[in-house]
């Protein structure tokens, strides 16, 4: 076994234990650092594949950021222990349905895809001709080929911080 | 034997190289401590701690072997996973941050390999990033700390630590930018070099002239996310008792003290790479006496070690201070004696030396400033530093821009 496919199992199942923990850990908190645990074994994948910038960008964004608000709020409101409520009758046959129905797309791509897959594998880098992984080629592609795509969705996060900011403060008005 | 040394050699030169950088940080670590202790102490006019050891150098060791057998208890109604995750978080990724750090040019040929300074190789690609990535999850040692302990002063002075990292590291992450447009690259070798346009230029080619904005937004955002004076709100002491650590005793206690002084050490060891030049020598290529600077250093110091050695009031005193003088002053003098070592200190000579600036301006800034107060904590990062960088940015990118499409032509 090549180090690289050890460190993916390693990176794989922590991602895939970290997820599990995250049901079904009773605290709010635990659920958190299991997610981040999960964040950070995605991040790990990535730079597997030969994606540093995305890599970097992962945990910085969502294992710094995003999840350090989400245990900020937990924090800030002192959530206690959940409250399990027995599953409803609508989550349970098309629950079922829909891990089926998700578990079948997610093998079909899989299958699909082998011969790329294991081109990356040997290679330890994306096919060139996908050229996301360089920091460069992520620049030239959001700047250049999706410029007015890219803009549009700052755009849109910018109204999204707009709305909160006025939803905030309404009170005081 | 021998075949398993040269399948598996890159491996055990990173093992060693990390044993060998975990015991230098930690002394280093320590006698920071010391320093911070016996300058802020000159700063009030005191002597500070002179009782263990010549000038209480043994001061450190004492402290150590204090923390490690003081009693450990466990408060009561702590969430005990992440109670006992909290300091091993904060320590663990203080310490791994300082492994992306380069502190040489060049690599040391030894058995046929080229051995690096530094634990990472030097072509890391987004070094900086990864650097940054470090910071953002040691926000969790803070946070989670603070929390776990349930108790009401841990929980004020983790939430605002959450608060003021989340803030400033979007200063710090913005300030640094210009920095990058110059060099081109994320690559911490590749942003030290591209400060020797020319190898005439010395001390004017660093990025601190051109990015002056940047470096002071950096500087004091970095201060902030290490939660030292005058930003150490998390554990300010006569509102929160200690902060995030009033519920951690012993050695617990002290794996948040390393990791404090380690994010210190990394925050001087990016200030220098990024604005001051790295490993560069502050003088032009061509005055090669510049190459004794290290050894007019050394021996002066050695020698008055030595005179303020022999007369010291201790015996063991006057055995030690000689003969760590003895030992300063010889380092010096073989350094003359031999150039091709001379020429390879050069580097990590100049590296360390300003890396001992900016821990000083550290104890500095605590020696004189009074802690900010909340509310202005928080606008001096979102209304001033923020905006600031931001500028710097625009600036930064303009010029280069200009650069590239006037002044190439």
């Amino acid at each position: 076994m090549t180090a690289p496919l050890l460190v993916f199992f390693v990176l794989a199942a922590l991602a895939v234990i970290g997820a599990v923990s995250l049901i079904l850990q009773k605290h709010p908190i635990h659920s958190a650092l299991s997610l981040i645990v999960v964040m950070i074994a995605l991040a790990g994948l990535y730079l597997l594949l030969g994606a540093e910038f995305v890599a970097a960008v992962q945990i910085i964004v969502y294992g710094g950021a995003i999840m350090v608000l989400f245990v900020f709020v937990i924090m800030l409101l002192n959530a206690g222990v959940e409250e399990h409520t027995s599953i409803s009758k609508m989550a349970g046959a098309p629950g079922l349905l829909l891990v089926v129905a998700l578990a079948g797309l997610v093998a079909a791509t899989i299958v699909r895809s082998t011969d790329s897959i294991l081109s990356t594998m040997q290679t330890g880098e994306m096919s060139s001709s996908l050229g996301v992984s360089k920091t460069l080629g992520i620049s030239g592609m959001i700047f250049k080929d999706f410029v007015y795509p890219f803009e549009l969705t700052s755009f849109l996060i910018l109204i999204a911080v707009l709305g909160a900011t006025v939803l905030a403060q309404r009170e005081k008005h | 034997m021998n075949a398993f040394l040269t399948t598996n050699a890159e491996l055990i030169i990173t093992l060693v190289k990390i044993a060998l950088l975990l015991v230098i940080v930690l002394t280093v670590n320590a006698y920071l401590t010391w320093f911070e202790r016996k300058v802020v102490a000159h700063m009030q006019s005191r002597w500070g701690p002179h009782r263990v050891g010549p000038h209480g150098l043994l001061q450190p060791l004492a402290d150590g072997v204090k923390f490690l057998f003081k009693e450990d208890p466990t408060p009561a109604g702590v969430d005990k996973f992440v109670y006992y995750l909290a300091p091993m978080l904060a320590l663990a990724l203080a310490l791994t941050s300082i492994a992306l750090i380069p502190f040489g040019p060049d690599p040391i040929k030894l058995f046929g390999h080229d051995i690096y300074l530094g634990i990472a190789p030097p072509d890391v690609n987004i070094g900086i990033l990864a650097l940054f990535a470090i910071t953002a999850m040691g926000v969790y040692g803070v946070a989670l700390a603070g929390w776990s302990s349930n108790s009401k002063y841990p929980l004020l002075g983790g939430l605002r630590s959450s608060a003021q990292m989340i803030s400033y590291e979007l200063a710090m992450t913005m300030s640094v930018v210009g920095v990058l447009l110059m060099a081109g690259s994320f690559n911490l070798k590749k942003i030290i070099e591209a400060q020797a346009h020319h190898p005439e230029c010395g001390i004017v080619g660093w990025n601190i002239w051109p990015q002056l904005l940047g470096f002071f937004c950096f500087f004091v955002s970095a201060v902030a996310e290490t939660n030292r004076v005058p930003f150490d709100l998390p554990e300010a002491e006569s509102e929160l008792v200690a902060g995030f650590h009033t519920e951690y005793a012993s050695f617990k206690f002290a794996m948040f003290f390393i990791a404090e002084y380690t994010s210190m050490i990394t925050v001087s060891c990016l200030c220098t790479i990024m604005f001051f030049g790295g490993w560069l020598s502050p003088f032009p290529a061509s005055w090669t006496f510049t190459h004794y600077v290290p050894s007019a250093i050394l021996i002066p110091f050695g020698l008055w070690v030595i005179w303020d050695g022999i007369r010291y009031e201790t015996i063991f005193g006057r055995i030690f201070l000689p003969g760590a003088g003895t030992a300063f002053a010889g380092i010096g003098a073989v350094l003359i004696l031999l150039p091709s070592v001379n020429l390879f200190i050069q580097g990590p000579f100049w590296l360390l030396s300003k890396i001992l600036v900016f821990l000083f301006i550290y104890v500095w800034m605590r020696g004189t400033l009074p802690r900010f107060r909340y509310d202005q904590l928080m606008a001096f990062g979102w209304k001033l530093l923020l905006p600031l960088s931001i500028v710097n940015v625009i600036a930064t990118s303009f010029i280069i821009l200009a650069k590239m499409t006037w002044w190439a032509k």
